[in-house]
């Protein structure tokens, strides 16, 4: 396990008297890692970040870097590099007047400063533009200009607040694996925040899921798709099916649950209650398996099912299914893979066994 | 019909406007000594009257200089409570931005009475000292609602950028907030100096034979004779005024083109 860098111990942030924005916060950062903050807006990872960079104060808590307290230190004072959704460049300044500046305010020597600047340039792959001003440069261009500002000054951590908000979808996907490289080769401390579970999915070593100001799981991509720790994860990270129920059967960590559409299914007791409380079943759309009237090869785990729709998209195809009494179901098949029913027709589905978890309904409860 | 009828309507009102003007500049060149139309002929007898005078130009230098140093000072106070003010939020702001705003709207015989009665016996009256700072208050609030247009157009984010960067809040003012308001700030000093300049009420109260400046020079010079260098004079602030006028409307360009690309 490497060292920690950063710890955030028991950091609340309330606005006036409304709910607190974040509540209860522990989360350790270990030096070297990409740690992304997931969550719809309004979750409290924006404000997370903001408290780290010093623009908000915790309420009540400690932020430590390493070791030391920084909760209540100027932002100026933090030496912490922060990416800007908005890019943030000084439009009166040159490209390189821009990368240079954290050096300038911190009294690097003209020559040491020149080069650093380079440097920085030619590592986001803008050495040609360092005359240019922000203006002239694309979205894509701005913000690569907006890393190395971050970066050229070798802050132990560096921050990026929606970094690719603002950028279109393809040019989004290249910069996602620019920063992957860059953070792999610079080896620097990163916490990214993005509503995006599919780029936050692309660039983490770790990912702390944000919802009602609270962490509620943060875990490796691959562990948070696969076991999500609630209901709220398992349906915003990667798509989900939720199918609401009730506990039919509980031992240990195995459990049936009688869905509300009327289906008894055996699932994983991840987060649930005991017999007779309400709960969610998340199964994957591509762990489903669909087939036509003749259900014998989806063998004795196949239900009975009506195929409503079916959506070509290229390389899968979705399917929305009938299930029961008004249940429905979205299942993924790639393409070209044997033969479907016909919409409207019946069908029948199955998923393998530990595909599906129940987790607490928690909306129902409250 | 509507569209011939609102013509009219705007050239009435141009000229409504303009009149005064367009009907003493050409005075200014009249050959003749009467304020009198038509002219009998041409001449610049009367700017070299006014550039010959012991009454006229010592005026003049000290509109300049009452101006220029009023416009100083009004700028070094307006642009930093302009910051202030952009800073503030709800009914603090309200309040502060009333009391910056107060001489604005007080009428000048208020503020100048009180001037005299709060000069007088500091020392203040019939001093330079104190028709600059009596001028410095009526142009700190010209500066303020320039500088606070200026700053609408700046995005406070990036005095966030220039602290993760190490800047400290005053380095992040100069170095990377003024020079994006600059040509606010000086559009600002440019409408205070305008302020100063033909501002006569305060100089009657306060100035002294020393300190007299050119509109107050002119309330004079009506009044004891009525000779067409005053108009000379009178041509000279308009000139003056279009000239500022020009250099705000060039500063504003500059800063929308910088602010565009």
């Amino acid at each position: 396990m490497a060292e920690t860098l950063v710890r955030f111990e028991g950091v609340r942030k309330t606005y006036g008297g409304t709910a607190a924005a974040v509540v209860g916060l522990d989360l350790d950062i270990a030096r070297g890692e990409l740690l992304t903050l997931l969550g719809p807006s309004g979750s409290g990872k924006t404000t997370t970040l903001m408290m780290l960079a010093g623009f908000e104060m915790p309420s009540a808590g400690r932020i430590l870097l390493e070791g030391r307290d920084i909760a209540h230190t100027a932002p100026h004072r933090r030496g912490i590099g922060v990416v800007f959704q908005s890019y943030a460049l000084f439009p009166h300044m040159t490209v390189a007047e821009n990368v240079a500046f954290p050096l300038s305010v911190r009294s690097i020597g003209r020559g040491e400063r020149d080069e650093r600047t380079r440097k920085a340039l030619a590592m986001v792959r803008l050495d040609g533009f360092a005359d240019r001003r922000p203006a002239q440069l694309s979205g894509g261009q701005q913000q690569r200009v907006a890393l190395a500002r971050a970066l050229v000054f070798e802050p132990p951590i560096v921050l990026l607040d929606e970094p690719l908000g603002a950028l279109d979808k393809a040019l989004r996907e290249e910069m996602q694996l620019e920063i992957r490289h860059l953070h792999q080769r610079l080896g620097v401390t990163m916490m990214y925040v993005t509503h995006d579970q599919a780029e936050a999915l692309t660039l983490s070593d770790r990912i702390a899921v944000f919802e009602g100001g609270r962490i509620r799981q943060c875990a490796d991509p691959k562990r948070l798709y696969d076991r999500p720790a609630d209901a709220f994860v398992a349906g915003f990270v990667g798509e989900n099916n939720l199918l609401p129920g009730i506990v039919a059967t509980r031992e240990g960590d195995d459990c049936t649950v009688r869905l509300a559409c009327g289906p008894v299914v055996s699932a994983q007791a991840v987060d649930c209650g005991g017999v007779g409380e309400r709960c969610l079943v998340a199964i994957r759309p591509e762990r489903i398996a669909v087939a036509g009237v003749d259900a014998a090869d989806l063998g004795e785990r196949a239900m009975p099912a009506t195929l409503q729709e079916a959506i070509f998209l290229g390389d899968h195809v979705r399917l929305r299914l009938g299930l029961g009494d008004g249940g429905e179901v979205l299942a993924k098949r790639p393409t070209g893979i044997g033969t479907l029913p016909e919409p409207g027709g019946p069908a029948s589905i199955a998923w393998p066994e530990g595909a599906a978890f129940a987790f607490r309904d928690a909306a129902k409860q409250g | 019909m509507a569209r011939g009828l609102a013509w009219v309507a705007a050239v009435l009102v141009a000229l409504f406007l303009v009149a005064p003007i367009v009907a003493i500049l050409p005075l200014s060149f009249s050959a003749g000594s009467f304020l009198f139309y038509p002219l009998p002929g041409l001449s610049l007898r009367w700017y070299q009257d006014f550039f010959g005078s012991d009454f006229w130009l010592p005026a003049l230098w000290n509109s300049l200089l009452i101006g220029s140093a009023s416009a100083g000072l009004a700028t070094l106070l307006g642009t930093p409570a302009a910051f202030g003010l952009w800073r503030m939020r709800g009914a603090a702001r309200a309040v502060a931005m009333g009391i910056v705003l107060a001489p604005m709207v007080v009428p000048v015989i208020v503020v100048a009475v009180a001037l005299l009665l709060t000069f007088g016996p500091i020392g203040l009256v019939a001093s330079y000292s104190g028709l600059i700072i009596a001028h410095t208050t009526l142009g700190v609030p010209f500066v303020v609602v320039t500088v606070l247009a200026a700053l609408e157009g700046f995005d406070p984010v990036q005095l966030r950028a220039a602290s993760a960067c190490g800047a400290g809040p005053v380095s992040a003012f100069f170095r990377v907030c003024l020079p994006q308001i600059a040509p606010g700030v000086a559009a600002g000093a440019i409408f205070a100096f305008a302020t100063s300049l033909d501002e006569v009420v305060i100089a009657l109260f306060i100035a002294g034979p020393a300190q007299r400046t050119l509109p107050r020079q002119m309330f004079a010079g009506l009044n004891d004779s009525i000779s067409l260098t005053t108009t000379a004079a009178a041509a000279m602030l308009v000139g003056l005024s279009v000239l500022l006028l020009l250099v705000v409307a060039w500063l504003q360009r500059r800063g929308r083109t910088q602010a565009g690309g």
